[in-house]
């Protein structure tokens, strides 16, 4: 199930039909019989929630994982660039980049129009999945919102500890706009590449978590290792904060996912149902795994496997069935487990808190996976209309084509911040911690 | 007088203070350090990044006595921290040139 934004005009022309009764008898007369838009109030208030939901994931949600996992040097640093790059994606959303995914025109691969939110009232709607019901506009742009603020905080993870905070500003500004805003039209607007591919996203799996993952590989690779990286002890300085942080994820993930169904229905609690699920067999596979490679089951495999869970079931939410986003589950934690500890250390990168290790990874196992559990011969809620074998062939279409336009727009984003600011804070800053050496203070004063 | 520098396991410190508390010993200064001795270190796993921690926790315990009590602190150090393990810790015993104590100006042993 993918989403899409039809509105405007037509829409807001349906509502105001009953202003006069002439009018009314000659519209009728002219137009087919159709549905009258419904706002409906329930699913208003769902979407508001779930958009307040997908915040919580952010600050203090991704802030607190993030920084639990970082030094103490760097604490303050992890958390205030993830609540700034968030914060700049909210303005630049409203400014142009709603306009770019979901403008009112566009071609397969951006959309243009509705700049500054030209034209968009309390009154415009947004369509849902289900014919004749509405939702409010701004809830809407709100909603899609949080999912770009998300998205590139969750790049960072592979950058902390070492890059300069006015380097990310700069990168997330270009990331979004050459990146985040053009995937997200190819796969969720209406006329987007992916949409009309019949790519299965429901709720960000390509957009969000394969986007964020690979760009926070290529970005770490070209930003370089930390210095003492494999020499010097990088433990996480407080997995107290990090399990604190994995617990308001999840909850706020039943706003992304749930929240996805655009509606409070039956699609939106299965998608709930499957967050559960997929996220209590990912906590334990991760374990299981670690058991099973010979070292002691871990509250911080407990909080990975969490996290593997929630990003492998993201494209699958509303896309299969409970038992389907177990194995889904599961699988995803088990290669995620395998991706951070063995492939990690062999390939020598230096992506900090595995950024790509989990998103880009448990992304692409998801992206790939719901192409199976999607089926209902498995439990799925699909219509059997397209095989488990075509359908992986479209989702590897969309997987391959995300990774590489991902890498080559990040690719662009760092060498232009690299132009404009500098990528990496001076060596005295990144010893001393970047907490001091970027914002002036201490996370700890004791 | 004598400055006694006890290095013991952190769960014994209660014990510890308590029997020589019934010596009459008055006074002891308490730091939580980091060190190594004969005992190995553990090693800690982090997403598969192995951290060998080479120092060990201990507490360290100062303790200034009269020069007569001293032999029956560092006895009863010895047999009240000891587990038979190794990584019981060290008990070191200086000569103390002076003492003073603050509030009165008293000197010597009258200001332990």
């Amino acid at each position: 199930m993918i989403r899409k934004l039809i509105c405007g005009a037509g829409a807001v022309g349906a509502s105001l039909l009953t202003a006069t009764a002439a009018f009314a008898q000659e519209a009728a007369a002219a137009a087919e019989p159709a549905v009258e838009a419904v706002v409906d109030k329930g699913d208003t208030a769902w979407m508001m929630t779930s958009t307040v939901l997908v915040l919580l994931m952010i600050l203090p949600g991704l802030a607190l994982f993030y920084g639990g996992l970082t030094r103490t040097k760097n604490m303050l640093a992890t958390m205030t660039q993830i609540g700034a790059a968030a914060c700049l994606a909210m303005i630049i959303w409203v400014t142009y980049g709603y306009g770019l995914a979901f403008g009112p025109e566009g071609n397969a691969y951006f959309a243009w129009g509705k700049w500054f939110l030209a034209g968009v009232t309390p009154d415009s709607l947004a369509d849902t999945f289900s014919d004749g019901f509405k939702l409010p506009e701004y809830v809407f742009i709100s909603f899609q919102m949080t999912f770009a603020a998300i998205t590139v905080a969750l790049v960072l993870g592979s950058v902390v500890e070492r890059i300069k905070f006015s380097a990310v500003m700069v990168f997330a500004a270009i990331w979004l706009t050459i990146v985040y805003f053009p995937i997200a039209h190819m796969v969720w607007a209406a006329g987007g590449k992916f949409f009309e591919m019949g790519a299965l996203d429901f709720a960000g799996g390509t957009v969000v978590h394969i986007n964020a993952g690979v760009s926070a590989l290529v970005a770490a690779l070209i930003l370089g290792k930390r210095i003492g990286y494999g020499k010097e002890i990088m433990a996480p300085h407080s997995l107290t904060l990090t399990m604190v942080g994995t617990g308001m994820l999840w909850v706020g993930w039943f706003g992304f996912n749930a929240g996805s169904a655009l509606e409070a229905n039956g699609s939106a609690a299965l998608a709930m149902i499957n967050t559960f699920v997929a996220t209590a067999a990912g906590a334990l596979a991760w374990m299981v795994a670690e058991k099973l490679a010979g070292h002691k089951a871990s509250a911080l495999g407990f909080c990975s496997g969490i996290i593997a869970g929630l990003v492998a079931v993201t494209p699958a939410a509303g896309n299969s069935g409970p038992m389907g986003a177990i194995i889904l589950g599961a699988v995803a934690s088990a290669i995620c487990f395998v991706a951070v500890t063995v492939l990690k250390p062999k390939l020598g990168y230096d992506d900090s808190l595995d950024a790509f290790g989990i998103h880009g990874v448990g992304g692409i196992v998801g992206a790939l996976g719901t192409a199976i559990v999607y089926a209902p011969g498995l439990g799925g809620p699909g219509d059997g209309s397209v095989s488990i074998g075509a359908q992986l062939g479209i989702q590897a279409a969309a997987t391959g084509a995300t990774i590489v336009w991902a890498a080559i727009g990040t690719a662009i984003a760092i060498y232009a911040a690299k132009a404009v600011t500098g990528l990496r804070v001076t060596p005295e800053v990144e010893r001393e911690g970047l907490d001091l050496g970027e914002h002036g203070e201490r996370a700890y004063n004791y | 007088m004598k400055f006694i520098i006890a290095i013991i396991k952190p769960f014994k410190l209660d014990e510890v203070r308590d029997a020589l508390g019934t010596l009459g010993v008055a006074g002891m200064t308490v730091t939580e350090v980091k060190g190594f001795g004969r005992q190995k270190g553990q090693t800690e796993i982090y997403r598969g990044a192995e951290y060998s921690t080479n120092m060990l926790p201990k507490v360290k315990i100062e303790i200034a006595v009269s020069d007569a009590l001293a032999p029956q602190v560092v006895e009863t150090i010895q047999q009240t921290a000891s587990t038979d393990a190794i990584g019981d810790g060290k008990v070191f015993v200086l000569d103390l040139a002076s003492a003073v104590r603050i509030r009165t100006g008293e000197t010597g042993d009258t200001a332990l």
